[in-house]
């Protein structure tokens, strides 16, 4: 089998007011359906190794963790080479219900924002209030960066983590580039 | 800039992160329907100044379909709701009346 390939490589920007980096190839399974359901909600903690987090948090655990997306939505995240195998899982286990498994790791990037002045980089992209008592740790956002559909969440403070396409993974870390770019700290929260 | 609230997901957000997807509320004339009845739901559109009921979708957000009502004149938003209804809850038309009396006759 080939190696997987991230997107931009790895790709990191060490110049700016804060660290920007891709994070290479991370497992993700999209997993649609009845979230009240309790056999995809014992599937899905299986699979992720976390509880099934409240509407618009994330609960990780190492590698694993489990998102809200939406009311029918869930995004489990492991490690890249493990995610056939749960999602082979998955599938056995929600055969009988209507419910909806896919392997979308290779369909998305993921990139981290660190530093303290990250919520300033993040701030100046996304519509999202991001002063330190609204955001916090826990909590996950599908929002908009600049022009593109993403998601992010603070694993830690003055750490983000967000995930976009695959398609646009070139321009969402120019995107972050500029707006990190040396000098260009705002200084609002 | 509107300010909406998604109905489906909880977030207050503003109008970028959603898109508008014109007037809520059309029946859908379908095999069997008059030309007329199917001019008016292909092509004939309210354009009032004031209170107007739409479809939205959050977009870039939890990707679901809503509506709002709002005022096509102030921008004001009187509240989003379900998408899977045929018309707007009493209790938004309500508040609509209390806020724009007399707001049935032009719409």
């Amino acid at each position: 089998m080939s190696d997987p390939v991230s997107a931009l490589k790895n790709a990191a920007y060490n110049a700016g007011i804060a660290e920007i980096s891709e994070l290479g190839a991370v497992g993700m399974i999209t997993l649609r359906g009845d979230l009240s359901a309790k056999v995809l909600q014992k599937a899905a903690v299986a699979a992720a190794g976390v509880n099934v987090p409240d509407q618009r948090q994330i609960l990780t655990e190492g590698q694993g963790g489990m998102a809200w997306m939406s009311p029918d939505e869930l995004l489990i995240m492991c490690a890249y080479e493990d995610a056939n195998a749960k999602l082979a899982d998955l599938q056995e286990k929600l055969a009988k219900t209507h419910a909806l498994a896919v392997n979308v790791s290779d369909a998305r990037a993921v990139f981290e924002v660190r530093g303290p002045d990250a919520r300033e980089v993040m701030a100046k992209l996304a519509p999202v209030d991001l002063a330190p008592d609204q955001f916090t740790t826990g909590m996950f956002r599908r929002s908009r960066l600049a022009q593109v559909p993403t998601a992010f969440w603070m694993p830690q403070e003055d750490t983000f983590r967000l995930i976009c396409f695959r398609s646009v993974a070139q321009y969402v870390f120019d995107v972050l580039c500029a707006a990190a770019q040396p000098g260009s700290e705002v200084e609002y929260f | 800039m509107l300010i909406v609230s998604c109905p489906c997901c909880g977030i207050t957000a503003e109008e970028t992160e959603f898109h508008a997807h014109g007037e809520a509320h059309i029946t859908r004339h379908t095999v069997g329907s008059t030309d007329d009845q199917m001019e008016t739901y292909l092509f004939m559109r309210k354009n009032p100044k004031g209170v107007h009921f739409e479809r939205w979708r959050h977009q870039n957000g939890c990707g679901k379909w809503f509506h709002m009502a709002r005022d096509t004149m102030t921008l004001e938003v009187f509240g989003t709701y379900s998408a899977q209804t045929y018309e707007p809850p009493e209790k938004l038309l309500a508040e609509i009346d209390a806020k724009r009396p007399g707001w049935r006759d032009t719409a």
